[in-house]
């Protein structure tokens, strides 16, 4: 149950995308997962509110401690409720607030995702698991708020969201590790119990400290501050929903959550209250200057979660219960108030508060419900930002500190509450007095339609209901989740609207008239703002990006230079480290190996080796002179594998010889006869030195390998290969059973090189030389005859071979790879022999098709095992009789290398009839 | 008796590959190199039949054959470069 609750946003986020183009459907179909989820919720809230919590937890990967565990105690129950609850309201007024060119689908669904993501953060009891949602919350948020991506301002502000929240989700990572080494669990139960083991950890300090970056990145805190003003790109329903109950919420959520596990040290308080109390003022003190009535309010917004960490930075019971409290209250009232800032911008066209005046007159139901959200926000009495303000005065005063240190969090308090008024009275009374509107892009401005105003009346409500009758309204709620912040120790607290005459009241009053006077005189204030050096973050964050982005260039330039002979000495340089450093410092016995007698065919076949690969180095610059020898090399190794008992490497070395050479031919068809002389004498002596030392160093590896009598890997796979993979060919049985997921991988890397290779080559077409290396005129005959003739026989012939080579493979020489190879060339030899239009006519078939068969067959065997409650890719084997053929062994790895089979063939003849074709065009066009 | 052939054999066709080698270093002509190169692939066949026989085994015969199935599609290739320049047309 409570996994489908979790799982409900991201279902639902589907669903608009059904509607088409009818907008009521489809926000009616958006509403419908957040309006099940939040029923189901209610109507299972009841151990919620005695103090319970609703708890399901499966294993996930429970070695790393990561379980899926959902535990909804009061803190968490009512974050859902504000997620889910403001997440309808915001659905029903973004129904509106969209114009028909925004997609409606995409956004929906961006907000259920988010809606989603912030859902799981709340409701996570498992720290991992809370971190992967913390995430989530980033990237949606970063698309919501580059929503309108073809303006500017919204891509940076999305990036700059992305990269701080992004960056503090690393910090909260490793703090969250930490945490959990700490504690030995990351159970949320098993961690909030821990307090005292926590806190007396030596690591604490870094822990705590890497967590509170990953809290405050997120909810914008003082200096980490400045994304959210410039996430005000957004369109306004999501800003309103970032604000409100989501993104910079979640910061507080942690801070709460994490509250009686963490809090209670010197560090704790010095933290969290400097970092509240500086995003407290310098938001409170923006926010007046701003223009922007969006701006306003961001900063505004600040200013109150400046407010909320403040009261956690307290670290007293009744403070945690002010914060809880405060959160409630600003959901409601900033959500509304982005809301009617989002009407005004729809409905005169600008957000400018020096042109827009005087809409009282325009929209009067619209001020009425701003001007009654504003004063929530100013802590007017009679709304609940009163209350939990006057609670937050009451306990800046009760903190207990001595001399001048007593003063400053009250006076602060208050000054920031001066500031709170006077922005509060600037919102009220420059958009709907002051005079008249000032060159409005829409005029006359005139109310929205009517159900674009339905979510912020609910929302005023909600914000008088609870300034008015709190003990009925809230507290139910507000003690469960306060006792849950607190891990059940509820202080008493007293939830009424008049206390009497008191200190507390007398601040109220004080930023009431205070904040009234600095309107009054606001003109000379911005006069004087005015002159003040403006500091741009975003100019300074892009600068910061820039540098990095340059800082980043220049350390990739110095390793990737473009210079595949650099990459090749760096890594042969990193080899010859390794391998000395190896026989340096490890105990190593020389001694010399049982010999086998010498005799004259295998020193022929030295000889043969030595001289072909030196002469090969002599004349790498004549092409297809180099060519030919490197074809020696690969036959004589081949063969000298055969000597040495590898039929196994000498059938792969043959079949990707001859693939090789096709290869190579076809690419010096469109290169010089021989390449010009590029390195200088000094380079060539100190490749030679390099290149010695890495054949001495290889050398001696080999010659200790094969001198020592190690127990070696090979016994195991040589005794486990009947019983375990049931075939007697271990090195297929390795490649396909034991080590078959390694398999996997490559036939997915051969594939995906054979889908670049056709990419790149697929509008290349280049032009054919007009003559042969000699300066002479190419032959006439395309096809010779002879060679047709031969050829075609010679196909079915191959293709048997390569059959009996594939079924023979799982007990003798052979398999999958070889026989794949086997086809490709004898395919690939028909292109050369009766051209690529020939073969082309007769194989329908497209290589791509058959290479993604191919991949499919082997992923579904390997999956196949998981119907057996067994791991990826466990091969299970029996016998069959058939008439004619007799026994026959049947592996289900056989079916894994049909899968092997097909992904070669398909790969291959992929890469070279597309490199063959590259040409043609050319050729036909010219008449050749 | 057929111990002693086989071993006279293999020396044989081991000179057989050294000379073909010479004829590949020597050329003159391209041609000329690429036909001991077909003649080397000849040879190795002789070698891995003549050594399977030796060790009395037919592990081996499957090299033999693909050499002689699919090896001289490299000769093919690079005659039809010769001739041609594309050998994919």
């Amino acid at each position: 149950m409570l996994y489908l609750f979790l799982a409900l946003p991201f279902v639902g986020a589907i669903l608009p995308a059904l509607a088409g183009n009818n907008r009521n459907l489809g926000a009616s179909l958006a509403a419908l997962a957040p309006l099940a989820a939040l029923t189901g919720l209610l109507l299972n809230a009841g151990p919620i509110f005695d103090g319970g919590a609703l708890v399901a937890s499966v294993p996930w990967a429970p070695t790393l401690g990561l379980n899926l565990t959902v535990r909804i105690d009061g803190l968490a129950f009512l974050f859902a409720v504000l997620v889910l609850g403001i997440g309808l309201l915001i659905i029903l007024y973004a129904r509106y607030y969209l114009s028909a060119r925004d997609s409606m689908p995409r956004f929906y669904a961006l907000l259920l995702f988010f809606m989603g993501a912030m859902l799981g953060i709340v409701v996570s009891g498992n720290l991992l698991m809370m971190l992967v949602f913390w995430e989530l919350t980033s990237i949606a948020s970063f698309l919501l708020i580059g929503f309108w991506s073809h303006r500017e301002d919204a891509r940076k502000g999305a990036r700059m969201a992305l990269a701080i929240t992004g960056g503090g989700g690393l910090c909260l990572l490793a703090g969250i590790l930490l945490l959990g080494n700490i504690v030995g669990s990351y159970e949320l139960d098993v961690v909030l119990a821990a307090g005292d083991v926590i806190r007396a950890h030596p690591l604490y300090a870094p822990m705590l400290i890497l967590v509170l970056l990953g809290a405050f990145t997120k909810s914008a805190q003082f200096p980490f501050h400045f994304w959210l003003p410039h996430a005000m790109a957004a369109p306004t329903p999501v800003s309103a929903y970032l604000h409100s109950a989501t993104m910079v919420k979640a910061g507080v959520f942690l801070l709460a959550r994490l509250f009686p596990a963490l809090s209670g040290t010197e560090l704790w308080t010095l933290v969290v209250s400097s970092a509240g109390m500086a995003t407290l003022l310098i938001g409170a003190y923006v926010a007046l200057f701003k223009h922007d009535l969006k701006g306003l309010l961001a900063y505004s917004t600040l200013s109150h979660l400046g407010l909320i960490t403040l009261l956690f930075g307290f670290n007293t019971p009744l403070a945690a219960v002010a914060a809880v409290f405060h959160i409630i209250n600003h959901a409601t009232f900033k959500a509304s108030l982005f809301m009617a800032a989002g009407i005004i911008d729809h409905e005169t066209g600008t957000r400018d508060m020096r042109r827009i005046n005087g809409l009282w007159k325009y929209m009067p139901h619209t001020a009425v419900l701003a001007m009654v959200a504003a004063a929530a926000m100013a802590g007017v009495p009679l709304m609940n930002g009163f209350l939990s303000k006057e609670m937050f005065f009451a306990e800046s005063l009760h903190l207990g500190l001595s001399g001048i240190a007593a003063w400053l969090p009250p006076l602060v308090a208050t000054l920031a509450g001066v500031f709170s008024v006077a922005y509060s009275v600037r919102f009220i009374h420059d958009v709907f007095f002051n005079g008249e509107p000032i060159d409005l892009p829409k005029y006359p401005p005139h109310e929205p339609p009517r159900y674009m105003k339905i979510p912020v009346e609910i929302l005023v409500a909600v914000c008088v209901l609870v300034g008015v009758a709190p003990a009925w309204i809230i507290a139910p709620l507000l003690d469960a989740a306060a006792g849950a912040t607190l891990n059940g120790n509820l202080p008493d607290y007293s939830l009424a609207v008049w206390h009497g005459l008191n200190l507390p009241l007398m601040m109220s009053v004080i930023a009431l008239v205070g904040g009234l006077l600095i309107y009054a005189f606001r003109h000379r204030l911005f006069s004087l703002h005015e002159r003040l050096p403006e500091v741009d973050e975003k100019r300074v964050f892009e600068g910061l990006v820039r540098m990095s982005q340059g800082l980043a260039w220049r350390v990739t330039r110095v390793f990737e230079n473009d210079s595949l002979q650099d990459y090749l000495r760096a890594m042969l340089m990193a080899l010859v480290l390794a391998l000395f450093a190896g026989l340096w410092l490890s105990p190593v016995d020389w001694r010399l190996p049982q010999m086998l007698p010498v005799d004259i065919p295998t020193v022929a076949l030295g000889a043969l080796l030595v001289v072909a690969a030196g002469v090969t180095a002599l004349w790498h610059r004549k092409r297809v002179f180099a060519l030919l020898l490197l074809s020696v090399v690969g036959l004589v190794v081949s063969v000298t594998f055969i000597r040495f008992s590898a039929p196994d490497l000498a059938l792969t070395q043959l079949v990707v010889e001859v693939v090789t050479v096709l290869l190579l031919m076809l690419a010096l068809f469109f290169l010089p006869d021989s390449a010009a002389l590029e390195s200088t004498a000094r380079g060539r002596v100190r490749d030679a030195v390099l290149s010695s030392l890495v054949g001495i160093g290889v050398g001696a590896m080999a010659w200790l390998m094969m001198t020592t009598d190690v127990p070696r890997l090979a016994d195991w796979f040589m005794a486990q290969s009947v019983p375990g993979g049931g075939g007697t060919n271990v090195v297929n049985v390795i490649l396909v059973d034991f080590r078959g997921f390694d398999t996997f991988g490559e036939i997915t890397v051969l594939a995906i090189a054979a889908l670049g290779i056709y990419a790149l080559l697929r509008e290349l077409y280049l032009k054919a030389p007009e003559l042969n290396g000699r300066g002479r005129p190419w032959a006439m005959e395309t096809h010779p005859l002879i060679l047709e003739v031969v050829s075609r026989p010679l196909l079915s012939l191959s293709l048997l071979v390569s059959l009996y080579i594939f079924l023979r493979g799982h007990n003798l020489p052979g398999g999958g790879f070889i026989a794949g190879l086997v086809t490709s060339v004898a395919l690939l030899m028909q292109y050369v022999a009766n051209g690529v239009s020939w073969v082309q006519s007769r194989i329908r078939s497209h290589y791509l098709a058959v290479t993604g068969i191919g991949l499919s067959v082997a992923l579904v065997t390997g999956m196949g095992s998981w119907f057996f409650d067994r791991p990826f890719l466990t091969s299970a084997h029996g016998y069959l009789t058939l008439p004619v053929i007799g026994k026959m062994h049947l592996a289900s790895a056989l079916l894994f290398d049909i899968g092997v089979y097909l992904t070669v063939v398909g790969a291959t003849l992929l890469m070279l009839s597309r490199l063959g074709r590259v040409s043609t065009l050319d050729r036909k066009r010219g008449g050749h | 008796m057929i111990d002693l052939s086989l071993r006279i054999a293999a020396v044989v066709v081991g000179l057989a590959l050294l000379l073909n080698l010479y004829r590949l270093l020597r050329g003159p002509d391209l041609a000329d190199r690429l036909l001991a190169l077909d003649t080397m692939y000849i040879n190795s066949i002789a070698m891995i039949i003549l050594y399977g026989m030796y060790r009395e085994t037919t592990l081996y015969f499957e090299a033999a054959l693909l050499i002689a199935l699919i090896g001289f599609v490299s000769t093919v290739a690079v005659a039809k470069f010769l001739l041609r320049g594309d050998i994919i047309e």
